[in-house]
């Protein structure tokens, strides 16, 4: 499998219906892991990172996961190629600008990805369309533990898994959600957000864009404790707790904003779909922004024959690396402003 | 500074991530900041905390507040060849041996980045508890028959190597 192949379709999880997802796009559960005989990435020969590769590769691959899978080598591939990857969430940013021999095993649906030689010799998350917190803990448990039948893992008693930097230590989980919250930007109450997420330890980033930009109102919403917590009660806390609370919030700023404001709403969205319409030159930043209003006018029924996996498909396929990948070549700014205008009109133009 | 966003006001709120060892720095005003959801007292993100701790040891001079003390900077993992200076620079480890080499150093930063948590309550591997000694041994002496094999100690060389031998 090439990554080529991924620029013309979209995600199981970023384009998929699941449970809430009007509000929560998407979750995931991470886990960090290292393996025992070896130094962490900081310290490791070439050899040994090859060795490693080697080794965790052979064992994911071996595995059966339900659904086919396929290793990708990122040292390798073209810097588009792993763009795409970074795109599609599949591998981080880091993993793409890192050195020496690394790679990551994808499942044909993306659900599952393991990249290794990354921070640490291995990460791997389960994604699922909308909320849906707890199976994705439930099969990466059993993922890991599948795993963990093939390699030793580098452990202690008092620290649990033991990972390159300090701040993953214990459990190594990360869960996160993927959220958009438009009506609590539109209605300045995005702070309410904020503060019930640092309240609980909770880390907040803008989910396009570089760091901590919130471009079109996603956000990533994730713990940061790793050590001494369950990892049972990580998730309970996020999907229980937290999250419901946020969905409720911005649930009841859709409803003043339909019942107080619904001219200046229907203003935002139409305009926003005149535009994706119409333009002929956009840029990515202004697709989502753009995007992320007409996505709430669809989740409030403001426009109708239009689906919502309509709309996600097209943050996802109009991130540079796919156009320049669908293109089939490097394109400059301008020639990506087009295409992705031209992508856009036609998607709409067909609902 | 001008903001990031808007590109005219000035910039009143910055930001440092420290990842992976590199700084990322983002600069925006104060309503752009807000607008972003990032509020007047951004969150810090842990890894940023555990920098900021880091030199904050580095610079401890002996107030009260001193939880950790790295009187010791060129303190080395004889495993992997970590020191604390080095660590203090990217916040990453050099090997699984270092959470016990350093455990005294670590320790407290660690708490203090996981709530006041200091040991792990979840998941245990199948292998855990016998292995544990073993795997760290063998890094050890792996380690040791590398410098052997450097200073051209063919003879302690050879018996390194058969015990590791013997561990495998
Ligand atoms: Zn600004
Ligand atoms: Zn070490």
């Amino acid at each position: 499998m090439k990554p080529a192949q991924l620029a013309n379709q979209s995600s199981s999880w970023f384009g998929a219906e699941g449970p809430g997802w009007d509000i929560v796009i998407s979750s995931r559960v991470r886990l960090a892991r290292n393996l025992a005989d070896y130094e962490f990435l900081s310290c490791l020969t070439p050899g040994r990172q090859q060795e490693i590769l080697d080794k965790l590769s052979e064992a994911i691959l071996s595995l059966s996961l339900g659904d086919e899978v396929y290793f990708m080598d990122v040292d390798r591939a073209a810097t588009l190629e792993r763009q795409l990857l970074t795109e599609r969430h599949l591998i981080s940013r880091q993993h793409a600008a890192g050195k020496g021999p690394r790679g990551v095993v994808v499942s044909a649906k993306e659900s599952f990805t393991a990249m290794i030689n990354e921070e640490d010799h291995l990460r791997m998350q389960v994604y699922a369309a909308g909320f849906n917190l707890g199976d994705c803990w439930k099969r990466i448990n059993a993922i890991d533990d599948m795993i963990e039948q093939k390699v030793r893992y580098a452990y202690s008693e008092r620290w649990g898994y033991l990972t390159a930097c300090p701040t993953n230590v214990g459990t190594g989980i990360r869960v996160s959600v993927m959220l958009h919250l438009p009506a609590l930007k539109m209605t300045g109450q995005i702070e309410k957000f904020v503060t019930a997420a640092r309240d609980a330890d909770l880390a907040v980033r803008g989910l396009f864009g570089e760091g901590t930009d919130a471009l079109g109102d996603f956000y990533q919403l994730s713990n940061q404790v790793t050590l001494g917590v369950r990892e049972e009660d990580v998730v309970r806390e996020l999907s229980d707790n937290i999250v419901p609370r946020i969905v409720d919030y911005e649930k009841a700023a859709r409803q003043v904003l339909l019942e107080q404001k619904p001219h200046t709403l229907d203003d935002k969205i139409q305009r926003a779909l005149g535009v994706l319409k119409s333009a002929c030159l956009i840029s990515s930043q202004e697709a989502l922004y753009l995007l992320s209003s007409v996505r709430l006018g669809v989740n409030l029924g403001r426009v109708p024959n239009l689906s919502l996996t309509t709309i996600n498909e097209l943050f996802l396929l109009t991130q540079p690396a796919h156009l320049q990948l669908r293109a089939g070549k490097m394109l400059d700014a301008d020639q990506r402003d087009a295409l992705r205008a031209q992508i856009i009109r036609q998607k709409l133009a067909n609902n | 500074m001008l903001c990031q966003i808007c590109k005219e006001n000035t910039a009143t709120i910055h930001l440092t991530e420290i990842s992976h060892g590199q700084r990322r720095e983002t600069h925006l005003c104060q309503r752009c900041a807000q607008q972003q959801g990032l509020g007047v007292q951004p969150q810090i993100p842990l890894n940023e905390l555990l920098s900021s701790l880091l030199q904050a040891a580095k610079t401890a001079t002996d107030s009260q507040e001193k939880t950790v003390n790295f009187s010791h900077p060129d303190k080395t993992c004889p495993v992997c060849g970590m020191t604390l200076q080095r660590f203090s620079e990217t916040s990453l480890l050099g090997c699984p041996e270092d959470y016990k080499h350093f455990e005294k150093e670590l320790g407290p930063l660690i708490e203090r980045t996981h709530a006041g948590h200091s040991h792990h309550c979840g998941k245990v591997p199948a292998h855990a508890g016998q292995e544990m000694k073993k795997e760290v041994e063998l890094l050890h002496l792996r380690r040791q028959l590398e410098q052997a094999v450097k200073a051209e100690d063919y003879e302690t060389a050879a018996r390194l190597r058969d015990q590791i031998r013997q561990y495998q």
